[in-house]
Order: C-alpha cells, then sequence, then structure tokens
C-alpha cells in the first residue's frame, strides 16, 4: 500500500515536472515530432553523395581541407594536453594545502578548497569567455581556460586521494627529521602517483572534447572552423570535421581507457 | 664514544656507502628517467608555444584579467533578476525534457546493446557502436548542429542532450542487464514466458532501481550541461551569460555565475536525496 502510495506520488510529481518544463520551453509535442525529420534531413546534408564505384575521389573531394583540418586538430590535441598539464600539476600542488591530514591550518585548507571548488564550478566555455577579453582570439584563452578547470577538477580529486593514505610513512619521515617537503615528497607522494596519472589520464580525455568546443567561441582549435563553417552555411566541411572530431575522440578514448587499465593492473600486482 | 677510533670511522663510512648504493638506483635507470623527463618537457614545451603561451600575449593581458576578475567580485544587474531565472527556469526545463526523451529511448537500444536480451553477437557489437557514436561529440556540438537545423531555441537543446544521453544512458542499462541475475529469467522462461514476459518480469524489477539513479545522476549532469548550451543558441541562461560577458558586462556576468551554481547544487541535493531513497528501497526488499 506504501509503495503504491510512493509509486503515484512519483507519478504525480513526475507529471507536474513535465508540464511545467514543456511551459517553460514553450514546447509541445507536436513541434517536438516536427524537428525530428528536419535533423534527419540535415545530418544527411552533413554528408556529401558517396558513391561506391568513385568513393576515392568523393572522398578526397570532401575532404578538401584535411590538411588545414589536421594541423587544427593538431593544435587542439596540444591545447588539451598543455592545458591538462599545467591545471595538473598546479592542481597537485594545491591539493597538499587542501587536505586535512597532512598540517595545513583549517583556513588555508578551507579557503583553498573554495578556490578550487570556484575554478572547477565554472564551465571551462564561460573562463574561456572571461580570457577573451584579456588575451583576444586564439588558443591562448582556450588553453587557460582549460587548465584552470582542470586546475580546480584535479585539485579536489588529488586531496581527496591525500586524504586517503596511510600515515605511517609521513610519521617515519617526521620522525627522522624531514621536513614538510621531505614529507610530502617521500611520504605521500609515492602512495597516491598512480591515482594522480590515471586521473591525469581521465582528465586528458575530458579536455581532448574540451578543446574541440572551446573554439565555438573564439578561443582556437578545431571548433573554430567547425563553428565557422556552420555559420557560413559550408555543410560538406561541417561534416567532415565532426567526422575528424569523433574518430580523435573515440581513438583517445581508446588508448587512454588500456593505459589507465594497465595502471590499475600493475598497481594492483603490487599490493 | 670515547674509544671511537679512526677505523671505526671508515667502517661507518664503507657502510653508509653500500647503504646509498643499496637505495640508489642504478645508473642505467637514472640515464632512462632524466632521458624521460627530458622528452617530457620538450613535448610540453612544445605544446606551450603551439598553444601560444609563450608569445608576450600572456603577460600583457594579465592586467586586463586582474581588472574583469575584480569586476566579477561585485555581483551586478539585479534589475534583470526576473529575466535571468526566467532563462535559468528554462535551462532546468530543457536538462529535464532531454534526460527524459534520451532516456525513454535508451531503453529500447539498451535492450539490443546488451547480451542477455540479444544473444546475437554481430547485431549487439553493431548496436553498441550507434551507441558509442551518439555520446561521443559533446553535447555543445550536437546543440550548435541542432541549432542549425530547427532554429535557436531550447528544443534544439532538448534534443542535443537526449541524443547524447541515448548514447550514455543506453551503455548504463545494457550494462545494468548484463549484470542481473539470470535466474529469473530462467524461470519466467520455463514456466512459459514469452521474451518479454522474461524481461518484464525477469530482469527489470531487479535493474529497475539502479536504472533509476543513473538517469537521476545523468539529469543532475545535463542540468550543469544545458546551463551552457545557449552560448551557441540552444535556449537558457547560457545565452544570458555569453551576452553579458561579450559586452564585458562581468558583473551581471558574475549574478548570473552565481545563480548557476545556485541551481546546480539545488538540482544536486534533489537528484542525491532521490537516488538515496531508490537505494534504501533496492536495500530494504533484500
Amino acid at each position: 500500500m506504501t509503495s503504491l502510495r510512493r509509486a503515484s506520488a512519483g507519478a504525480v510529481a513526475l507529471l507536474a515536472m513535465i508540464m511545467f518544463s514543456l511551459h517553460v520551453s514553450q514546447i509541445d509535442l507536436a513541434r517536438l515530432v516536427a524537428g525530428i525529420p528536419k535533423i534527419t534531413d540535415f545530418l544527411s546534408a552533413l554528408t556529401p553523395p558517396l558513391r561506391l564505384s568513385t568513393l576515392w575521389t568523393d572522398m578526397a573531394e570532401w575532404y578538401w581541407g584535411w590538411a588545414k583540418w589536421l594541423q587544427l586538430l593538431w593544435t587542439t590535441l596540444n591545447m588539451a594536453l598543455f592545458g591538462t598539464a599545467i591545471g595538473t600539476l598546479l592542481g597537485g600542488l594545491l591539493s597538499f594545502v587542501a587536505s586535512r591530514n597532512l598540517g595545513t591550518p583549517a583556513p588555508v585548507v578551507f579557503t583553498v578548497r573554495r578556490i578550487l571548488e570556484i575554478a572547477r564550478t565554472v564551465p571551462d566555455l564561460v573562463w574561456a569567455l572571461v580570457f577573451l577579453f584579456a588575451f583576444g582570439l586564439g588558443p591562448l584563452a582556450g588553453v587557460l581556460a582549460i587548465a584552470i578547470h582542470t586546475l580546480g577538477a584535479q585539485g579536489k580529486l588529488f586531496a581527496e586521494a591525500n586524504e586517503n593514505i596511510d600515515k605511517h610513512p609521513i610519521e617515519g619521515v617526521r620522525s627522522c627529521g624531514g621536513s614538510w617537503f621531505d614529507e610530502i615528497a617521500i611520504g605521500v607522494v609515492p602512495q597516491v602517483l598512480p591515482n594522480y596519472v590515471s586521473y591525469a589520464l581521465w582528465r586528458f580525455e575530458i579536455n581532448v572534447r574540451s578543446a574541440t568546443i572551446i573554439g565555438f567561441v573564439g578561443a582556437g582549435g578545431i571548433g573554430m572552423e567547425l563553428y565557422d563553417s556552420l555559420s557560413l552555411n559550408y555543410y560538406d566541411d561541417a561534416g567532415a570535421i565532426l567526422l575528424i572530431v569523433l574518430v580523435t575522440v573515440m581513438l583517445i578514448d581508446l588508448v587512454s581507457e588500456w593505459t589507465r587499465s594497465r595502471i590499475a593492473g600493475t598497481a594492483a600486482a603490487k599490493h | 664514544m670515547a674509544d671511537t677510533t679512526a677505523s671505526d670511522w671508515v667502517e661507518e663510512d664503507r657502510r653508509s656507502a653500500r647503504l646509498l648504493a643499496a637505495i640508489t638506483r642504478p645508473a642505467g635507470t637514472r640515464l632512462r628517467n632524466a632521458a624521460a623527463w627530458f622528452f617530457g618537457f620538450l613535448i610540453l614545451g612544445y605544446a606551450a608555444w603551439i598553444s601560444d603561451i609563450l608569445s608576450g600575449k600572456l603577460l600583457a593581458g594579465l592586467p586586463k584579467l586582474a581588472g574583469a576578475l575584480a569586476m566579477m567580485l561585485v555581483p551586478a544587474g539585479f534589475e534583470h533578476l526576473p529575466e535571468f531565472l526566467w532563462a535559468l527556469a528554462e535551462t532546468v526545463a530543457m536538462a529535464f525534457l532531454g534526460t527524459l526523451l534520451g532516456a525513454t529511448l535508451a531503453l529500447p537500444l539498451a535492450l539490443l546493446c546488451a547480451r542477455t536480451t540479444l544473444p546475437i553477437r554481430v547485431l549487439q557489437f553493431g548496436f553498441r557502436r550507434i551507441s558509442d557514436t551518439l555520446r561521443g561529440l559533446d553535447h555543445l556540438i550536437w546543440a550548435l548542429v541542432f541549432v542549425r537545423a530547427i532554429g535557436l531555441g531550447p528544443l534544439a537543446g532538448i534534443f542535443a542532450i537526449a541524443l547524447v544521453d541515448i548514447g550514455t544512458l543506453s551503455k548504463l542499462y545494457a550494462e545494468a542487464i548484463d549484470n542481473a541475475k539470470k535466474g529469473a529469467v530462467e524461470g519466467v522462461r520455463a514456466s512459459g514466458g514469452t521474451w518479454l514476459d522474461s524481461f518484464s518480469l525477469g530482469i527489470l524489477p531487479q535493474v529497475l532501481p539502479n536504472m533509476l539513479s543513473v538517469t537521476l545522476y545523468m539529469w543532475e549532469s545535463n542540468t550543469r550541461s544545458a546551463t551552457i548550451l545557449g552560448i551557441v543558441g540552444a535556449g537558457g541562461i547560457g545565452y544570458q551569460l555569453a551576452d553579458r560577458l561579450r559586452v564585458y558586462e562581468f558583473g551581471q556576468a558574475s549574478l548570473i555565475i552565481i545563480l548557476i551554481i545556485g541551481t546546480v547544487y539545488l538540482i544536486d541535493m534533489l537528484s542525491s536525496t532521490l537516488r538515496a531513497r531508490l537505494i534504501g528501497m533496492q536495500g530494504s526488499k533484500h
């Protein structure tokens, strides 16, 4: 009886939420359904006619701009790489003063944690818009936006990893007269390093995706070209770039997943 | 300590040299590590150069950045609050409808991606690749494409969220289905149930709490994503935010960001309360 009542209360809440959402977004079912064929038409417009008999020349024609696109993709990947590296490095350093168990005064821990929170809660695209004002169009704004967002995310994850360590090595270093830096370098880092590497790779995957879209606002990379080609109605080009992005993202995911599972494997084997 | 002789000191010295040799790495490893660090820095330096970090632009822009951040410390534009709140409601609605649509369509695809419900390997492989492709591209890319296809407004955002969700949720649902205990399925089959019966009676009751829980989690995550979809014109608060930032109204942008963070926080709390209840219900059943 109670489960029935609970289920009907859930159904009423769901229905109310649906009605509210449809009202706010000014959408009815007819518009929703009418949108679907428009999308399928558009998606098919993104690919030029490819005939099997002339597939090679058709593809070559479709990818006429491959040299430029690959160069932009290269920039995008480098943005992701540098943003991940610098964000992870700074986030890692800040994580030691954001951990409660490493002797940092509580007010400092609190402040650093709030800073990390702001850095990761504001989406990287919004950071990019702020940086565009300061640094102008181009990859610099994008890479800084990725770095700031990464710093916030890694700082939090690393601090959590730091707080879950075995504290005996720290006590050991301290009892031998080691400084705070020795405690971190010898007592903490070796314990959490596999975690750090795994998080960094995972973040790189995320940042490759971010780097492809950060160009939409003018912050460099292949996203800028995709945005422009859609704005200028060069649908074939947009389709070609979308395919490049999709393949790249999938490849990076595969490689990173494989590497992470190997790291997890060696870390598990050690224990 | 008085009877310490010179030979004792020498002996001590030898011992510590042996100890040092035992704890330091051999020369070959040290060389390899040094080479790895060197190439690592080389690659990073190259990436920095490509990303325009090393040009003078970084230093030249810092004062402007400091000015912008200082302006963001003082939220402004409270007279636009009704407009901002309406746009936020649109964002929440977009995330909700997108998740609902995505979850509804993900269920049939999940049945085609799971080993338990579709034992034909080749077909299952094909459907899994479809699922991979859908979640391969970011919400914002789909939103940009859909804005061109169906025009500005929340509908493009709803479709973008739904499409990525079909990919993500079909994968998660399929995993839940494959992890369900097979005994119940066999029981339904043995008593003469159809394929549909074996799913709805044998699998669904086992996996429903888990599926609802991951769907709520996606709702939470989609609310975050939906806040920026407006930047490309797909409805919601992102449009206002990008608009204010493009005309350098940093105070107003700051107010919008605070509103976004508050909303995301509320949805997170709601969703995690609901998920905790679901898990509680599941726990009490066992």
